[in-house]
């Protein structure tokens, strides 16, 4: 299968201050730091990791809301790294966005059939009887009455929300869709709705998405391959049946291991598999050295303190970085 | 006897919109060293739940209407404030879901360690520093002598959150009642927190009630189960006896609509609709608008809690034994 999107080597630095005042130093947090993927058409790539591991940076620098530091994309196989805005515009279409919270994605000031029009307008279409037909579309296709146009976000409930959410993205029939944490803000009877719709929408659109989520359950659930990230960087991606019954790195057996059990009989069992990974995410204003997990790893060796692991392939289609792998 | 009782607990808001029951009828009683979860979706009521039996909830504008709680042969919801002050801390401890905003930023974690102590006991100084390096160390944070003198902000959220469980156990509570305390972490530091509250239930010997929305932190953690929806308890049961034999088909909606690790599903078995708006709640059975197994008698009268098998018990006049 032929790559939608395809990003080399990126990287996204912010530059940050701290310390007191008269003894402020300033430094560089690198969100991202190094990271290649590629996406193929009608895929949905799995982007998991636990808060600033740099999840949601990159998912934005993938549709260029941020720019990159270093490192290139590829759209459809034509660089968009550095290509100015304007130039940009075409290719912005094909690629939206879903926001995780959807009572802070909304203007609440403007109605439903604004809201989802919004970008209609912006990519030159006139508030018209077609224009206003399309949006009717839109609210169908993601589950919401006629009578929702004419309303104000307050109006509904967090699910309904991030329907309206879902149909403003794809109102412009993009390619690449990115959701952020689409689910984790919503209750869980109305998680399995959206996630549903999605699936559904993927089909009926032939959507390409970036599904990015600390939950690894649902991820598994609608994910066809599965990246997982710690502090900027990507350690470990392969299909999902495979990643989630043979994972290499230890990062990825710790964050399986830690997902709570579904029946209470496998309790004990839970337990003993995750005894062994301990302590927080280190800051990401100040990563270890080498592996940058090697402070919470169970297997750390010398070399894991000194060097950074390379990724490598030891099974088709299965990246993984950790020197364990390479020296087995 | 049971450590704690509640019975007939009606919690009641005042609102611009008229007065609003948050819970209604809310009977259950908790052994000691038990550990129960209460499991819900906003506005199930699980936390005011928690907040009542705390006397937490400003009056007004929440009032209990009815019932009461009874907790060691005293009635909780009869005592004066000031009694009630020297229950929480040394009776009833509590654990809320934001390390953060629960932990003052102006002191550092040892003189609110300290202050706790020095609330319910008579210690000497050295006593107290004494008594909270251990507990500090009891939970899991490193050197923590040298942390006595850490702001909140110096710390990691799930180092915050030990904090948290060390300052609800320094005086030794029989009860200690967690809302969502791991919802705020990150996965790998949720498992930790939750294996430490199961160790620190063997050691201590105290109960706990454990507030969450999510079926896996139950599975995890709880001896028995109270299922909450819109302010009413609509099953409760042993653990093995909620997740083998669901009753109630809001339970049986919950367990069948998350995604599992163990097992691949095509399609998950969403629970169509949304929450009830508190203020405009349906009429009989409050699940009756979302569930498959509606019929005309469910929204004649609200179905009472029933046990069904044994110690087993739903509210739904279509749950039978199995």
């Amino acid at each position: 299968m032929s790559a939608l999107i395809e990003a080399t080597a990126l990287e996204k630095h912010f530059a940050f201050g701290e310390g007191r005042l008269l003894s402020r130093r300033s430094g560089r947090l690198r969100a991202v730091d190094g990271v290649s993927l590629r996406i193929a058409h009608g895929e949905t790539l799995g982007l998991v990791g636990e808060s600033g591991c740099g999840k949601s940076t990159l998912g934005r620098l993938l549709i260029r809301l941020i720019e990159p530091t270093a490192g290139a994309i590829f759209f459809e196989g034509e660089e968009i790294t550095r290509r100015p805005t304007k130039a940009l515009r075409e290719k912005r279409r094909a690629m939206q966005i879903i926001f995780q919270d959807p009572y802070g994605a909304l203007n609440p000031r403007m109605r439903v059939e604004d809201i989802i029009m919004e970008p209609l307008l912006i990519h030159g279409a006139k508030s018209d009887g077609p224009t206003r037909q399309k949006v009717s579309e839109m609210l169908n296709l993601v589950g919401l009455p006629r009578h929702a146009r004419d309303r104000f976000p307050h109006e509904f409930s967090g699910g309904q929300r991030q329907r309206i959410g879902i149909a403003r993205a794809l109102v412009l029939r993009p390619k690449l869709v990115v959701c952020d944490e689409p689910v984790s803000a919503l209750d869980v009877s109305v998680q399995a709705q959206i996630v549903n719709l999605l699936q559904d929408l993927q089909g009926e659109l032939r959507l390409t998405y970036l599904f990015i989520a600390h939950d690894l359950s649902v991820v598994k659930h609608i994910s066809n391959r599965v990246a997982v990230m710690y502090l900027g960087k990507i350690v470990e991606v392969a299909e999902k049946r495979e990643l989630y019954a043979k994972p290499l790195h230890p990062y990825t057996q710790a964050l399986i291991a830690a997902v709570p059990v579904a029946h209470p009989g496998n309790r004990a069992s839970a337990r003993a598999a995750r005894a062994r990974v301990s302590g927080d995410v280190p800051s990401a204003l100040h990563p270890p050295a080498g592996c940058r997990f090697h402070t919470r790893c169970p297997y750390v060796m010398t070399i894991c303190r000194a060097e950074e692991p390379k990724i490598t392939e030891p099974r088709a289609g299965h990246e993984v970085a950790c020197h364990l792998v390479g020296s087995s | 006897m049971s450590l704690l009782e509640v019975a007939g607990l009606t919690t009641a808001f005042k609102t611009r919109r008229g007065e609003i029951t948050a819970i209604e009828d809310v009977s259950f009683t908790l052994a000691e060293r038990q550990i129960l979860g209460i499991v819900g979706e906003s506005g199930s009521g699980k936390s005011v739940t928690a907040l009542t039996i705390m006397g937490l909830l400003p009056n007004p504008p929440a009032r209990i209407a009815s019932g009461e709680v009874r907790f060691d042969g005293t009635v909780l919801t009869r005592l004066s404030d000031a009694r009630m002050q020297k229950i929480r801390g040394s009776g009833i401890a509590m654990v809320f879901q934001e390390p953060m905003t629960s932990l003052n930023p102006v002191f550092t974690i040892g003189e609110q360690l300290m202050e706790t102590l020095r609330a319910h006991e008579r210690l000497s100084p050295k006593a107290q520093r004494e008594r909270a390096i251990e507990m500090l160390t009891r939970v899991g944070i490193p050197s923590a002598a040298l942390r006595l003198g850490d702001y909140p902000h110096q710390l990691s959220g799930g180092q915050r959150q030990r904090v948290m469980i060390a300052i609800a156990l320094a005086c030794r509570p029989r009860l200690l009642i967690a809302d969502e305390p791991t919802t705020a972490l990150d996965v790998t530091v949720q498992a930790q927190i939750l294996d430490l509250l199961l160790d620190l239930r063997d050691e201590f010997g105290m109960a706990i009630i454990i507030i969450t929305h999510n079926m896996g932190v139950i599975a995890q953690t709880a001896d028995r189960v109270l299922v909450m929806y819109a302010g009413r308890i609509v099953e409760e049961a042993r653990i093995g006896a909620l997740f083998d034999r669901p009753l109630h088909p809001y339970t049986r909606g919950l367990l069948e609509c998350v995604p599992s690790l163990e097992q691949d599903k095509a399609r998950l078995a969403a629970i169509p609709g949304t929450l009830p708006d508190p203020a405009s709640r349906p009429r009989g059975c409050r699940y009756a608008p979302r569930c498959a197994l509606r019929i005309e008698a469910c929204t004649a009268a609200i179905p009472a809690l029933l046990g069904i098998q044994g110690e087993h018990a739903a509210a739904c006049i279509r749950a039978t034994p199995s």
